[in-house]
C-alpha cells in the first residue's frame, strides 16, 4: 500500500519537475524571440530611413550638384559650398578637440588619483554632455562671434563644436582608457618606464580602438549639427575663402531648403551626401584605425 | 650609479654596507595601506646571488615586501613605508631616489603570465626601448639573449613576431622573465610566478631560477611550502606581516625553531 503511494508521489514530483523545465525552456525562447525582435526593430528602422532618404535624394546626385555653387538660394545648382563648408567645421572641431579630449582623459586616469578633481571634472563633462546643442549654438554665438570678434565664420562655427563634442570625447577616452588592464601598467612600470613612456608604450596603443569609437561619435554628432552652427558659421552659400567667412554647412543647407519650402528635391540630395559622407569617414576611421592595430599586433 | 644622490652615495661608504656582500638589507621596515599595517618590522638580509624564498599565506605581507623593493606600491594611494629599506646601502625609500631607474634594477615578474599587447619581439624589446636603445641589430642581440636565458628561444625563434598572445601561460611567463633579463637588472623578483602554471610549466620555471642566480640575486615569493622545498635555498617565513624565521630549506623543514613554521610546512594552516 505504501509502495504504491511512494511511486505516486514520486510520479508527481517527476512531472512538476518536468513542467518547470519545460516552462524555463518556453521562457527562454521568449526572451530569445524579444531579444532578436528588438534587434531587428533597430536594424530595419535604420535601414529603412536610410533606403528612404537615399531613394528620394540620390537621383539628384550628379558631378554637377556635388561641384557646382548653388543658384536661386539653392534652387538650382550644386551643394559645393555647403560640403566644403562642413568639411573645415567639423574637421577644424575635431582637430582641436580630439587632442583636448583625449589629453584630458589621460590626465584625469593616469597622472591624478580618484579624488574630487577627476570626480568633478567628471559631473561637469557628464552635465556638458546633456546641454542641448542650441544652448552651445547661444554660447558661441555670443563668446565667439560677437565677444571674441570672430564673426559669422567657420572658425566659430568650429570652435563652438569643438566645446560640444569635447565632453563625449573626454568621457568614452575615459572609459577606453580605463579598460586598459592594470597588468599592463604594472609591467611598464617595473621595467623602469615613466608614465609618459607607460602611457604610449601600452596604455594608448590598448586603449586607441575605444577612443577612435568615440572621436566618430564626435565626428558624427559634429557633422550633423544644425542648430550650433546655424548661429556661429552663419548661412552664407558662397564659397568660403578664408577660416574668417560664412559657411553654410550640409545640414543647415537642408533645413533652410526644406524649412522655407524651396526645393524638397535638393534638400534629399543634400542629406544623401551628409549620409554618405557620414559613412565614408566611419569607414575610413575604422581602417586607419585598424591597420595601425595589425601593426602593433 | 646614476640613482643614488652624493650623500647617499657618501653614507653608503661610511656603514661599509657597500663593502659587504649584502644585496637587500631590510631594518625594522614597516609599510602601511592607509591605517593597516601590513609589514610590522621586518629585519632581513639579502646577499648577492642568492635566492631568497618567501614563504607564506596570503596576507603575510611578502607580496608587499616585494613591491617595496621596486617601489611598486608607488602606485596603490595611501601607502607609507617606515624604518629602511636599502640596495647595496642605498635606502629605496631614500630622497633624490630614481624611481624609474631603481625600478629598472630591480626586475619583476608577475603572479599572472601577461604578455602586452603586441609581439613576442616588441615585448622583450619593451623595456631596451624605453630606455632608448633604437639600434635594430643591436635590439636584437638583447631580444636573443633575453629569450635564451629565459629558455623560450628555441620554442619562439621562428615567429618572434607573432602576437604574444599565441604562445601559452607557461611561455607567456617565460616570456615575463625574459622582458626583465632584457633590461640587465641586479635583483629579479618573482611574485608567485607559477601560480597560474601547469606542473610541468612550474618545473621549467623553478628550474630556471637557479640559472638566474648565477647572475642576478634573486627573491621568489610563493605561498605553497612544496614549492619553497623543491626549489631549495635560502627561506624565509612571513605571517601576518611578520618574519618568523629564516634559513636553510633543509632546516626549515626538518628542525623548525618555531611552532607557527612547523605547522605551515606541515600543512596544519594556510
Amino acid at each position: 500500500m505504501n509502495l504504491v503511494k511512494e511511486e505516486e508521489a514520486r510520479k508527481i514530483d517527476r512531472y512538476i519537475e518536468n513542467a518547470k523545465k519545460v516552462n524555463q525552456h518556453v521562457i527562454n525562447a521568449r526572451v530569445t524571440a524579444a531579444f532578436a525582435g528588438a534587434t531587428a526593430l533597430t536594424v530595419g528602422l535604420l535601414i529603412f530611413i536610410i533606403v528612404y532618404i537615399l531613394s528620394r535624394g540620390f537621383h539628384m546626385v550628379t558631378p554637377a550638384f556635388l561641384l557646382e555653387t548653388p543658384r536661386q538660394m539653392g534652387r538650382a545648382g550644386g551643394i559645393y559650398p555647403a560640403i566644403v563648408g562642413t568639411i573645415l567645421v567639423t574637421g577644424i572641431a575635431v582637430v582641436i578637440a580630439a587632442p583636448v579630449g583625449v589629453a584630458t582623459a589621460i590626465y584625469l586616469t593616469e597622472y591624478t588619483r580618484e579624488s574630487w578633481l577627476p570626480r568633478i571634472v567628471r559631473f561637469g563633462t557628464e552635465n556638458l554632455a546633456g546641454i542641448p546643442s542650441i544652448i552651445f549654438g547661444l554660447f558661441g554665438f555670443l563668446f565667439f562671434v560677437i565677444y571674441l570678434d570672430l564673426g559669422w565664420s567657420i572658425l566659430s562655427g568650429a570652435l563652438t563644436l569643438s566645446a560640444m563634442i569635447l565632453p563625449t570625447i573626454v568621457r568614452t577616452s575615459e572609459e577606453a582608457i580605463k579598460a586598459v588592464p592594470n597588468a599592463y601598467r604594472e609591467i611598464s612600470y617595473a621595467l623602469g618606464s615613466t608614465r609618459w613612456q607607460t602611457v604610449t608604450g601600452v596604455i594608448l596603443p590598448t586603449a586607441l580602438p575605444g577612443i577612435v569609437t568615440g572621436v566618430v561619435l564626435a565626428i558624427g554628432r559634429s557633422i550633423g549639427e544644425t542648430a550650433a552652427v546655424i548661429f556661429t558659421a552663419g548661412a552664407s552659400l558662397r564659397l568660403p575663402e578664408s577660416l574668417l567667412d560664412p559657411v553654410r554647412t550640409l545640414p543647415v543647407h537642408f533645413y533652410i531648403l526644406a524649412r522655407e519650402g524651396i526645393s524638397m528635391d535638393n534638400a534629399y540630395g543634400t542629406a544623401a551626401v551628409l549620409i554618405v559622407l557620414i559613412l565614408i569617414i566611419n569607414i575610413a576611421a575604422y581602417s586607419i584605425m585598424n591597420r595601425f592595430v595589425a601593426k602593433s599586433r | 650609479m646614476r640613482w643614488r644622490s652624493a650623500p647617499q652615495r657618501e653614507m653608503a661608504q661610511v656603514t661599509g654596507e657597500s663593502m659587504t656582500d649584502i644585496k637587500i638589507l631590510a631594518q625594522d621596515f614597516k609599510f602601511y595601506y592607509g591605517e593597516h599595517c601590513a609589514l610590522k618590522g621586518i629585519n632581513l638580509e639579502i646577499r648577492r646571488n642568492q635566492l631568497l624564498t618567501i614563504m607564506g599565506p596570503s596576507g603575510s605581507g611578502k607580496t608587499t615586501f616585494l613591491r617595496a623593493l621596486n617601489r611598486l606600491n608607488d602606485l596603490v594611494p595611501g601607502t607609507r613605508a617606515e624604518g629602511r629599506l636599502a640596495i647595496d646601502g642605498v635606502d629605496v625609500y631614500g630622497r633624490g631616489v630614481d624611481v624609474a631607474d631603481l625600478r629598472r634594477r630591480v626586475g619583476m615578474v608577475f603572479a599572472l603570465p601577461v604578455a602586452l599587447p603586441m609581439s613576442i619581439f616588441d615585448n622583450v624589446a619593451y623595456g631596451p626601448r624605453k630606455r632608448g636603445i633604437r639600434d635594430r641589430r643591436k635590439l636584437a642581440g638583447i631580444v636573443e639573449k633575453a629569450l635564451r636565458d629565459a629558455i623560450l628561444w628555441d620554442e619562439v625563434k621562428d615567429r618572434l613576431h607573432d602576437h604574444a598572445g599565441t604562445l601559452s601561460g607557461g611561455q607567456q611567463q617565460r616570456l615575463s622573465i625574459a622582458r626583465v633579463l632584457a633590461v640587465e637588472p641586479e635583483i629579479i623578483l618573482l611574485d608567485e610566478p607559477t601560480s597560474g602554471l601547469d606542473p610541468l610549466s612550474t618545473l621549467k620555471i623553478e628550474g630556471l631560477l637557479w640559472e638566474l642566480v648565477k647572475s642576478y640575486t634573486v627573491v621568489l615569493v610563493t605561498h605553497n611550502p612544496l614549492q619553497s622545498a623543491r626549489v631549495g635555498g635560502e627561506i624565509a617565513f612571513f605571517l601576518m606581516g611578520e618574519l618568523v624565521e629564516r634559513g636553510p630549506a633543509s632546516d626549515i623543514f626538518t628542525h623548525p625553531r618555531d611552532k607557527r613554521t612547523e605547522d605551515y610546512v606541515s600543512g596544519k594552516f594556510g
